[in-house]
C-alpha cells in the first residue's frame, strides 16, 4: 500500500465509525476506514433504514384497509406484496451506503476494504498490510444477528431466521413467530401483521417492550392485539422442533406449556458482539464482564490509543448513540475537549404504529430510585389535531422532579412520536424544566401540543382536559 | 556537652517570642528542666526550659529582645567547656526559622490556616482553566453584578437550595452552569453526613473538590485571606431569661450567665450541624466529631480564647465553672497551650457591654464565629398589639470557603430555636 500510515483507523464503518471517521477528518486528522462489507453498516443496511422502508409500507396498508372509507376514498381490493416492498427497501439502503461512500470521499477519508486485525501499538493489519496510527485506532465493529441455541434456534435461513433474512424475504409467511419483544422483534410483528402474516410475538419478560414505560407497552399491546397480533409476555421458548418447512414451539407461560406451529420463527433476542478475532487480547484490550470492550470516560480501552465507541462499547446499541461516541472521540483525538456524552439522555425509538419514543426514566425506574416525582399526562383523545388525522392513539406522559421541576423521564406513544421525542431531548440536553416546556408556545393544531399539556398536567395546570 | 538554647515553639501558632527575663543568670548552674526564662509568645507568657546540663554559660538575647522561633538566645556547656566556636559558628548554623517552624509546626497535619491562601493560587488556575473556558478568575464582584450563565435547572435549584451561582464555574456548554456542577458544589457540604467516616480519629478530612478550591480562591482574592460573611438572628429571650433565673433560684454556686446558656446551645446546636464545625485546612476541610468551643475573653492588651472542651456533653454548671476558671487564668496570662487552643468554634460576647450587635473576626482555621449582642427589652409586633419582649441579637461571621449561606442560616436557625426554647438543652 502505497500510504499505510494514518492519525487514526477506525475499524467499521457503520453509524458509529463513519461519522468518527467525518469527524476526525473535518477536524484535519488523516483518516482511514476498514470495512468488509458495505459503507452504512448494520444501520444503514441491514437494520435501521430498510425496515423503515418495510414499515412505511405496513403503515400505509393499514391507513388504506382501516381508514380510506372514512376518509372518502373509496379503493378496491388491497394486496400486498412483500417481495416488492422490499426490493424499494433495498434500493432505499442501497441510496444510503451510496450516500455514506459519497460522505467520506468528500471529506477524503481513505476507505480500505477488508477484514481489520488489531496488532499491538496501534497497528492495523488488513490483509497482507499492516496499517499504522500515529494518533488512535478507534474499534466500532458492531453486532451481527444471533439465535437462541439454548431453546434450539439456530438460525437456519430459512425457517429460523433473523433480522437479516427477514429483511431480504421475497414474500411474507403465512405464519410467523417472533422471539423477543423488543424494538425489532415489534417492528416485524407490526410489518408482517400488515402483509398478513399470523403474527405470535413471544417476550420473556413480563411485558412487550420491556424497556419502555408499562404505560407504552400496555398501549402497544391494546393496539397489537386489535389489529390480531398475539402477544405472549412473560413466556419462554424452552423447546424447538425445526424443519425447513416450519417450527413447533415448546412456549412455558403462568406455569403452562403451549404448543404454537409456525412457518417461520424470528429470533430477536439479542445481537452477538463482533469482537471475536479481532486481536483484542494481543493487543492488550479487555473485556468487561458483560463482554463489552472496557472503554473509560474518554472510550478509551486498556490499551493506549486504541478506543471503542458504538455497540461494542456497551448498552445502549443504538445508532444515534454510536454516531455521538464517534463524533466525541474524534474531539478528544484532535485535541478538543468535546462535552461529555450524556448516556441519561438519549432517545430511544420503536417505529411500529404508533409509534413509541422515550427519554430518561420510566415510571417504575422513579419509584425504584425513590424520587419524589409527579406524572403529566396527556392523551392524543383530547388532541383537536390528532382527531382531525385519526391518529387518537397513544398519549404524552412526563415525568418531572416535584421540587426543581426537571424532567426525568418522558413517554411518547403517537403516530409521530419519533418525530416528537426531540422537544424533550433539547429540553433535558438545555436542563430545561417542565416550566420551560410550557412558555413555549406550541402552534396549534398540532401534536406537539400535547407535550405543552403534558408539562401543564404535571403543574396541575393542564388546560384541555 | 554544651547545648545551645534556641526560642522554642511554645504554641502551635508561635512564629517568634519576647525575652521577658532571663530566671537564671550567666554562670549559674543549671539542670535538665530548669526554666531558663520566661518567653511572652502570641498568647501567654510561657517558659523556656533548659534541654541539657551544665552552666549558663553565654545570654545571646537580652532580655526585652523579640526573637524568632529556633534562633540560637543562649548556651548552657560545663564550666571549663571552650564554648567559642559555637558562638562562632552559630550564626551559620542556625536553622532557618522558617524550616524551625515548620519542623515544629503542630502535630495535626496540613498547613494551618492562615497559610491556605498562599498555596491555593499556586494550584489552581489550572483547574478553573480546565473547568471553566470562560475563566472565572476576575477577583472582582463575585456574587454581585454579573449574572452567571446556568441552565434553567441549575438557576432553580440554586434558589431552592440558597446556593450563589456566582462561586460556581460551569462545566456545560460555553461555561454554562448546569445540574452536575452543583452537585459538585454541594457533595463536600453533604459528605459528613456520608456513613463512611473514620470515627475513632474523631474527626473527618475531606478533600477539596477543585469546585471548593475554586470559590476559595475567588472568595480570598476579593474578601482577603479568610472570605467572612454575615448572618443575624434576632432572639426571644423571655423563656432563656425566665430559666436562668429558675436555676440561680437554686442557690448553687456557680451562677448561671447567659454566656454560659449560649455556649451549651452553639455547642449542642453544632452536633447536629457539622458542616459548621470544622476547619479549613488549605488542601482539605475537617470536620469535627468532637465540639470545642472557644470562648473570646478580653485580657490587658488583647484577647485570648480560652476552650470549652466537649462543651456539647458538659452540664452548664460545668460549663459555668470551667469558663469561670479558665478566663481568671487568661487574664494572669497562665494558660497553657492546650487550654487556648484546639478549639472547633468561637463564641464572642460583647452583650454585657451594651453592644446591641457587633459582628467577630474569624479566629482561623475555625469556619465560624458568633458574636453576640446585649439582651434588651424590644418591641415586638404580637397580631395587632405591641408587645415588649427581651431580645437578643446573634451575628455569626463564616468562612465562605467552608459554610456556605444556607449552610449557616439552618445552624443559627437551630441554635435560635433552642435559646427560644432552653429545655432544648436537655432533649
Amino acid at each position: 500500500m502505497a500510504n499505510s500510515t494514518f492519525d487514526v483507523i477506525i475499524l467499521g464503518g457503520g453509524p458509529a465509525g463513519y461519522v468518527c471517521a467525518i469527524r476526525a477528518a473535518q477536524l484535519g486528522l488523516h483518516t482511514a476506514v476498514v470495512e468488509k462489507d458495505k459503507l452504512g453498516g448494520i444501520c444503514v443496511n441491514i437494520g435501521c433504514i430498510p425496515s423503515k422502508a418495510l414499515l412505511h409500507s405496513a403503515y400505509v396498508a393499514n391507513l388504506i384497509r382501516q381508514e380510506a372509507k372514512d376518509l372518502g376514498i373509496t379503493v378496491g381490493q388491497v394486496e400486498m406484496d412483500f417481495g416488492t416492498a422490499m426490493r424499494r427497501s433495498r434500493q432505499v439502503s442501497e441510496q444510503n451506503s451510496k450516500g455514506v461512500e459519497f460522505l467520506l470521499k468528500k471529506h477524503k477519508v481513505t476507505v480500505i476494504r477488508g477484514t481489520g486485525t488489531l496488532l499491538a501499538g496501534r497497528k492495523v493489519r488488513v490483509g497482507t498490510d499492516v496499517l499504522s496510527a500515529t494518533r488512535a485506532v478507534v474499534l466500532a465493529t458492531g453486532t451481527r444477528a444471533k439465535g437462541l441455541p439454548q431453546a434450539g434456534l439456530e438460525i437456519n435461513g430459512r425457517s429460523v431466521i433473523s433480522s437479516d433474512e427477514a429483511l431480504l424475504l421475497d414474500r411474507a409467511p403465512k405464519s410467523i413467530a417472533i422471539v423477543g419483544a423488543g424494538p425489532i422483534g415489534v417492528e416485524f410483528a407490526d410489518v408482517f401483521n400488515a402483509f398478513g402474516s399470523q403474527v405470535t410475538l413471544i417476550e420473556i419478560l413480563p411485558r412487550i417492550l420491556p424497556l419502555e414505560d408499562a404505560d407504552s407497552s400496555s398501549a402497544i399491546a391494546k393496539s397489537f392485539k386489535k389489529r390480531g397480533i398475539t402477544c405472549l409476555a412473560g413466556a419462554k421458548v424452552t423447546k424447538a422442533r425445526v424443519s425447513e418447512q416450519g417450527v413447533a414451539l415448546e412456549v412455558e407461560a403462568k406455569g403452562k406449556t403451549h404448543t404454537l406451529e409456525a412457518e417461520k420463527v424470528l429470533v430477536a433476542a439479542g445481537r452477538a458482539l463482533n469482537l471475536d478475532g479481532l486481536g483484542l487480547e494481543e493487543a492488550g484490550v479487555n473485556r468487561s464482564d458483560r463482554g463489552f470492550v472496557q472503554v473509560d470516560e474518554h472510550l478509551q480501552t486498556t490499551a493506549q490509543g486504541v478506543y471503542a465507541i458504538g455497540d461494542i462499547a456497551g448498552p445502549p446499541m443504538l445508532a444515534h448513540k454510536g454516531s455521538r461516541e464517534g463524533i466525541v472521540v474524534a474531539e478528544w483525538l484532535a485535541g478538543q475537549k468535546p462535552q461529555p456524552i450524556r448516556y441519561d439522555n438519549i432517545p430511544s425509538v420503536t417505529y411500529c404504529h404508533p409509534e413509541v419514543a422515550s427519554i430518561g426514566l420510566t415510571e417504575e425506574q422513579c419509584q425504584e430510585r425513590k424520587l419524589d416525582y409527579a406524572v403529566g399526562r396527556f392523551p392524543f383523545t383530547a388532541s383537536g389535531r390528532a382527531r382531525a388525522t385519526n391518529e387518537t392513539d397513544g398519549f404524552v406522559k412526563i415525568l418531572r422532579d416535584k421540587k426543581y421541576g426537571e424532567i426525568l423521564g418522558a413517554h411518547i406513544v403517537a403516530s409521530h412520536a419519533s418525530e416528537m421525542i426531540h422537544e424533550l431531548a433539547l429540553a433535558r440536553a438545555n436542563e430545561y424544566t417542565v416550566e420551560e416546556i410550557e412558555l413555549a408556545v406550541h402552534a396549534h393544531p398540532t401534536l406537539s401540543e400535547a407535550i405543552a399539556e403534558a408539562a401543564l398536567d404535571s403543574l396541575d395546570r393542564v388546560l384541555h382536559i | 556537652m554544651a547545648t545551645k538554647v534556641v526560642m522554642e515553639a511554645l504554641s502551635p501558632t508561635m512564629e517568634e517570642g519576647r525575652l521577658v527575663r532571663w530566671l537564671k543568670q550567666e554562670g549559674e548552674p543549671v539542670r535538665a528542666g530548669d526554666v531558663l526564662a520566661e518567653v511572652e509568645t502570641d498568647k501567654a507568657v510561657m517558659e523556656l526550659p533548659a534541654r541539657g546540663e551544665g552552666v549558663l554559660r553565654k545570654v545571646i538575647a537580652p532580655a526585652g529582645s523579640t526573637v524568632p522561633v529556633g534562633q540560637l538566645v543562649g548556651i548552657v556547656a560545663r564550666p571549663d567547656e571552650d564554648i567559642s566556636s559555637l558562638l562562632a559558628g552559630t550564626r551559620a548554623a542556625e536553622p532557618p526559622a522558617a524550616m524551625a517552624r515548620a519542623a515544629s509546626a503542630s502535630p495535626a497535619a496540613g498547613a494551618p490556616g492562615p497559610q491556605a491562601p498562599a498555596i491555593a493560587p499556586a494550584s489552581a488556575p489550572a483547574s478553573a482553566a480546565a473547568a471553566a473556558p470562560e475563566s472565572p478568575v476576575t477577583p472582582a464582584a463575585p456574587s454581585a453584578g454579573r449574572k452567571p450563565k446556568a441552565s434553567p435547572l441549575a438557576r432553580r435549584i440554586a434558589r431552592e437550595r440558597g446556593l450563589d451561582l456566582a462561586l460556581v464555574p460551569g462545566s456545560g456548554p460555553g461555561g454554562r452552569i448546569i445540574k452536575r456542577d452543583l452537585e459538585r458544589a454541594v457533595a463536600v457540604a453533604a459528605v459528613p453526613a456520608g456513613p463512611a467516616r473514620p470515627r475513632e480519629a474523631g474527626y473527618q478530612d475531606v478533600p477539596l473538590t477543585q469546585i471548593r478550591k475554586t470559590i476559595a480562591r475567588r472568595l480570598a482574592e476579593s474578601l482577603g485571606p479568610v472570605p467572612h460573611f454575615f448572618l443575624t438572628v434576632d432572639v426571644d429571650m423571655e423563656r432563656a431569661w425566665d430559666a436562668r433565673e429558675a436555676l440561680n433560684a437554686l442557690g448553687e454556686e456557680p451562677k448561671i450567665t447567659f454566656n454560659d446558656i449560649i455556649v451549651k446551645v452553639v455547642a449542642q446546636a453544632l452536633k447536629q450541624h457539622r458542616a459548621c464545625n470544622a476547619w479549613w485546612q488549605g488542601e482539605f476541610i475537617r470536620y469535627f466529631d468532637e465540639v470545642h468551643i472557644g470562648v473570646a475573653v478580653a485580657v490587658e492588651d488583647g484577647l485570648i480564647t480560652p476552650v470549652i472542651r466537649h462543651a456539647d456533653r458538659k452540664s452548664l454548671r460545668e460549663i459555668a465553672r470551667e469558663t469561670r476558671d479558665l478566663a481568671e487564668r487568661a487574664r494572669q496570662r497562665k494558660l497553657k497551650p492546650e487550654e487556648y487552643t484546639g478549639s472547633t468554634f468561637s463564641i464572642s460576647n460583647l452583650g454585657m457591654m451594651g453592644i446591641r450587635e457587633f459582628t467577630a473576626v474569624i479566629n482561623p482555621p475555625e469556619a465560624g464565629i458568633l458574636a453576640i449582642g446585649s439582651i434588651t427589652p424590644q418591641p415586638v409586633a404580637e397580631g395587632s398589639t405591641v408587645a415588649i419582649r427581651r431580645r437578643m441579637r446573634l451575628t455569626m461571621s463564616c468562612d465562605h470557603r467552608v459554610i456556605d449561606g444556607a449552610t449557616g442560616a439552618r445552624f443559627l436557625q437551630t441554635v435560635r430555636r433552642m435559646l427560644e426554647n432552653p429545655l432544648a438543652i436537655v432533649w
